[in-house]
């Protein structure tokens, strides 16, 4: 593996070299192309986009819009009118619970979420059936973290008006079986949200293919400026949605009393948009593309066996999910015996490692799981075996360092 | 930070909680959560003619909640409510790094977790058992 040619890419590893940045499914590093991407916008090109009269308004106007073309050709969507800029998957997603959920979802309604969703993907959903009498439902999966096409059909009723799901999730690393779900919930008449956050970095996603009513997804996980994000819905939903935020630039015409809204999707869009963060992500999914998803996919294919296996040799751990490694899709959630996984955190912090612990924005799923909290370390495409070593070199003298077998 | 963080002294009562387990005498109790992990952790004492005769703790916790928790009870029982709460606010103070050293003499073994002080990651941690007692000593006294 050429792995200083992607860490070459990124500047944080020129600030600190021997960083082990293992905690990508928080937040992702970003090369200098998107910072430079940013920069050059914000030096060159900057102005109010679609207010102005003037030539700067318009070259404004113009790179955000690309940035929308460019969003739309990643995610395989139709129009760009189904591309919506927001800051980040849980604002997508809420965006969806206050404007076609509060339309659509009456009491009695059910609203059916899966056990492992990640916060961003469950309360919105908690708080719109709080607020509209309807019932929310979990889908619970294997110890392994799988959830069976028979369960779906099972939990399913003719009330069932939406479903959420993550293509990846973050505790897991497994990828759901979205298109089959997909189909299930749509001869049923239920639409279906699906949260992209942990897939869009890792693999090729096609929203047609999946056929997702709703795909979420952040920028900060994909290389890109943090406060940035994308919502996709299909139009013709869209279009009979109410707007989530109201103010300047979602609007057609104004009186006193009323106001006619603007055509997507700027209807959704409301006061001066994000064009930097955009203009960044647009450079990411470039440098994405530039890398290819056949290369991402064999790297981090590789490097997930590879801690996979030799964490598997370390007594005392235990890996939450599923015993396939092909199925971590670089992610892998774990705990050590004896010791709480804060600990753990500190002492690979000690060593210059970045990982996450706690209950990853998913108490529901731990509880569900019998465990308070977990660590993980997730990984992206740039980094490489030397992060694994020392990751697994660490993680054997965890239990010594804690006062255990010594 | 750096490795010694885990010194021996946290590492022990860790490892070794005198003070963890049930106490059905407790004249009071108080529950603390650390929003960061999700750890619960219950503090329970007797309170007996304005002295901490006995206490204990329930609950899970990374080593720095355990451990202060558990050190925490050692310098308290047999303390006064008021003293008591003395003692939380030196430890406090020792926290933001703010601390003489003195008053640090006066936290005993708790000086043990003084290098919180530079990890702001893990006060919430090192402050749970703290602030449960604190809330639990402002509602007793």
């Amino acid at each position: 593996m050429n792995s200083k040619g992607y860490k070459k890419d990124f500047p944080v590893y020129q600030k600190y070299p021997d960083l082990v940045y293992l905690d990508n499914a928080a937040t992702s590093q970003r090369p200098q192309l998107v910072i430079d991407a940013v920069n050059e916008y914000y030096a060159n090109e900057n102005a109010n986009p679609f207010r102005g009269i003037y030539e700067l308004s318009d070259i404004s106007t113009k790179a955000y819009e690309n940035a929308r073309e460019t969003v739309r050709g990643f995610i395989g969507a139709k129009s760009i009118r189904e591309i919506i800029f927001t800051r980040n998957t849980t604002e997508s997603l809420n965006l969806i619970a206050y404007t076609y959920g509060r339309d659509n979802i009456d009491k009695g309604d059910e609203i059916l979420v899966c056990i492992s969703e990640h916060h961003s993907d469950l309360l919105p959903w908690q708080r719109l059936a709080h607020n509209t009498g309807a019932v929310l439902k979990y889908l619970e999966c294997s110890e392994s973290g799988e959830y069976s096409v028979q369960d779906l059909k099972n939990a399913l009723t003719p009330h069932t008006r939406l479903f959420a799901i993550a293509q990846v999730s973050n505790v897991f690393g497994q990828a759901n079986l979205i298109r089959e779900f997909t189909d299930i919930c749509h001869s049923n008449g239920t639409v279906v949200v699906c949260d992209g956050a942990q897939s869009v970095s890792h693999m090729p996603v096609d929203v047609k293919d999946l056929g997702v009513d709703f795909f979420a997804f952040s920028g900060h996980k994909m290389y890109a400026p943090m406060g940035i994000g994308v919502l996709y819905g299909r139009e013709d939903l869209l279009e009979k949605m109410s707007p989530f935020l109201y103010g300047g630039e979602m609007i057609e015409y104004v009186t006193r009393e009323n106001a006619t809204y603007a055509q997507l999707p700027h209807k959704f869009e409301a006061g001066t948009v994000n064009v930097g963060g955009a203009v960044g992500l647009g450079a990411a999914i470039k440098y994405i593309s530039g890398i290819g998803f056949d290369v991402i996919q064999e790297r981090e294919r590789q490097l997930t066996l590879m801690a996979f296996e030799k964490m598997q040799e370390i007594p005392h751990i235990r890996i939450v999910g599923s015993p396939d490694p092909q199925k971590h899709h670089g992610l892998i959630t774990f705990t050590l015996e004896g010791v709480h996984p804060h600990d753990v955190g500190a002492v690979f912090d000690a060593d210059g490692i970045a990982i996450r612990a706690g209950h990853h924005c998913a108490q529901p799923l731990h509880q569900y799981l019998k465990i308070q909290s977990t660590a993980r370390m997730s990984l992206a495409f740039y980094n490489d075996e030397k992060d694994i070593e020392s990751f697994i070199c660490t993680l054997k003298t965890i239990r010594r360092r804690m006062g255990y077998d010594r | 930070m750096t490795d010694n963080f885990y010194n021996e002294i946290l590492i022990d009562h860790n490892l070794h909680p005198l003070h963890l387990h049930e106490l059905p005498c407790a004249t009071c109790s108080n529950e603390g959560i650390n929003p960061s992990c999700g750890d619960q952790l219950s503090l329970h004492l007797v309170i007996d003619k304005d002295i901490i005769t006995q206490g204990s703790f329930t609950g899970v916790g990374c080593a720095v909640s355990q451990a202060s928790t558990d050190i925490m009870l050692d310098l308290i029982i047999g303390k006064t409510p008021q003293r008591a709460m003395e003692l939380c606010q030196l430890f406090s103070k020792m926290i933001s790094g703010e601390i003489t050293e003195a008053e640090l003499e006066e936290l005993e073994e708790a000086g043990a977790l003084q290098n919180i002080s530079k990890m702001p990651a893990r006060v919430k941690c090192a402050m749970l058992g703290w602030n449960t007692l604190k809330k639990l000593l402002a509602e007793s006294i």
